[in-house]
């Protein structure tokens, strides 16, 4: 059975400008098939994550909408005109709200997520489910600059930012997200811009604050994955602690000279505290201020940690729990240690005794961080 | 003359002048003329401790604090496996073990 389907404007870009196609098939569902055979992608254009037709495309045949007829089962003779028909938005009616995996992608998603899509582990479903997903990342500097651009390159709909800083001009050897007309400019502000820049359907949430104990409850429960990319021990601890007890999973990822780690922590699987039970006391490990560190390397950790939530929104692969990934750049050697949930830590141990945020600028023995502006003068 | 197979692969014995490899980070590499990794010996980790001290003065302080024990933000892995979930400083060690060294960075900056 030949069939002439109508393609609209908004999908041709996919059939090479084609307005109307040939194929065979005896219902609509084969014609459909026919269509993603010879156009593959089409399929993420007219189906939704459980290959439904979703409400906002329609389908005629003959100048009669499938659902009054037997829907995808609605079959079809030589000769018959079917059409193809999205509802157009105008106003890209979702607003800045990202849309749900249940919803079908747009043609310029289709398109711009392509050599994702193509890929057999992600698809269209798993396209939704980046759009869908939402990922804090704390810390806007080298290693949270390329964690979010590569999330937002690879369409995460939301991305929370943690940031009070402002560009310097020794962040621009790294941090990917500013240049050298931010300096002087709030960092979120030049991260917000960036990734807007580099994808306009991403929604990204900041917050120019500190990450406190006080603010972190409020912050961290509206995302499903927390992505530590925070430059001091103490915010380190509270972030470790905050997702543990709010039962999110923690990309962690940390930077110093020539070297990276990173890992996955995940309740059942250690925490940062199993790692690393106490943090050194101020001043007997340098900062990356006082010892630098290699542009590169925030690039390589950063694109580690990135990877892993890409991972675990779609749910492909073994994630990077229980081991600890050690980069040292001068030799170029990756190697894993292992890294187990320790009975004994006070957070995820057999008998916890840390059971709700603590003091942690006490914990590390280290002075409160302090948002400029609101600092007071001494 | 001949090497026992039995004394090349013993671990645990105090005393033992077992060869191992240290895998050194680049924080402390100031103490290794740069080198990244190390040939040393010791029958368990203290005495692999001691060797290193021995050959690369400071570095037992950046190991261990003022009692002795390993600092906790200091990691020493012996074939990838975490010591304190093994036998802490009296970990012994096998010929050919590749030890690592791996303290906390703070940094995202």
């Amino acid at each position: 059975m030949t069939i002439s389907v109508y393609i609209p404007s908004p999908f041709r870009w996919l059939t090479q400008n084609r307005e109307h196609i040939s194929v065979d098939g005896h219902n609509v569902a084969e014609v459909l098939d026919a269509l993603n055979t010879r156009y593959p992608g089409f399929d993420n254009l007219v189906y939704d994550s459980e290959r439904e037709i979703p409400a906002h495309i329609n389908i005629y045949v003959n100048n009669r909408e499938i659902h009054e007829l037997s829907g995808t089962e609605t079959e079809v003779v030589d000769g018959d005109q079917v059409a193809v028909i999205p509802a157009l938005a105008g106003g890209a009616g979702d607003g800045d709200v990202p849309a749900t995996a249940s919803v079908a992608l747009t043609a310029e998603e289709a398109m711009r997520y392509s050599r994702h899509i193509i890929m057999n582990q992600v698809g269209s479903i798993g396209q939704r489910k980046l759009r869908a997903a939402k990922v804090l990342i704390v810390g806007a500097g080298g290693l949270g600059s390329p964690v979010a651009i590569y999330l937002a390159l690879a369409g995460v709909g939301t991305i929370g930012i943690v940031e009070f800083d402002t560009v310097d001009l020794s962040n621009l050897q790294r941090q990917l997200l500013h240049q050298t007309e931010d300096i002087g400019k709030s960092k979120l502000l030049s991260a917000q811009e960036t990734l807007h820049s580099y994808n306009p359907n991403v929604k990204v949430i900041g917050y120019e604050a500190p990450l406190t104990s006080d603010n972190a409850m409020d912050i961290i429960p509206n995302y499903d994955i927390i992505v530590n990319g925070a430059d001091n021990f103490a915010t380190r601890y509270l972030v470790n602690d905050a997702a543990y007890l709010t039962g999110k999973s923690l990309v962690d990822g940390s930077i110093l000279l020539f070297d990276g780690q990173a890992t996955v922590f995940k309740r059942g699987n250690g925490c940062y505290r199993c790692l690393y039970p106490t943090p050194p006391p101020p001043g007997l490990v340098p900062s990356c201020a006082e010892a630098g560190v290699l542009g590169a390397i925030t690039g390589i950790i950063g694109s580690i940690q990135a990877t892993e939530v890409f991972k675990q929104v779609l749910g492909i692969g073994e994630p990077l729990l229980n081991r600890l990934l050690l980069v040292d750049a001068l030799t170029m050697e990756f190697r894993t240690m292992r890294l187990r949930r320790d009975p004994d830590c006070p957070l995820c141990g057999d008998h916890p005794t840390v059971t709700e945020l603590i003091d942690y600028d006490q914990f590390c023995g280290s002075p409160p961080l302090v948002a400029p502006g609101t600092a007071s003068a001494h | 003359m001949s090497i026992q197979p039995s004394a090349m692969w013993s671990r645990g014995k105090e005393g033992t002048a077992v060869a191992v490899r240290v895998k050194i980070p680049t924080p402390l590499r100031g103490l290794t003329s740069e080198r990244d990794t190390v040939a040393a010996e010791g029958g368990t980790l203290n005495e692999l401790v001691q060797h290193l001290e021995a050959e690369f003065p400071g570095m037992r302080e950046r190991l261990c604090d003022d009692t002795g024990a390993l600092r906790r933000f200091v990691n020493v892995y012996i074939n990838g496996e975490d010591v304190r979930f093994l036998d802490g400083l009296a970990s012994p060690l096998k010929e050919g073990d590749e030890i690592s060294i791996v303290p906390a960075v703070a940094g995202g900056c």
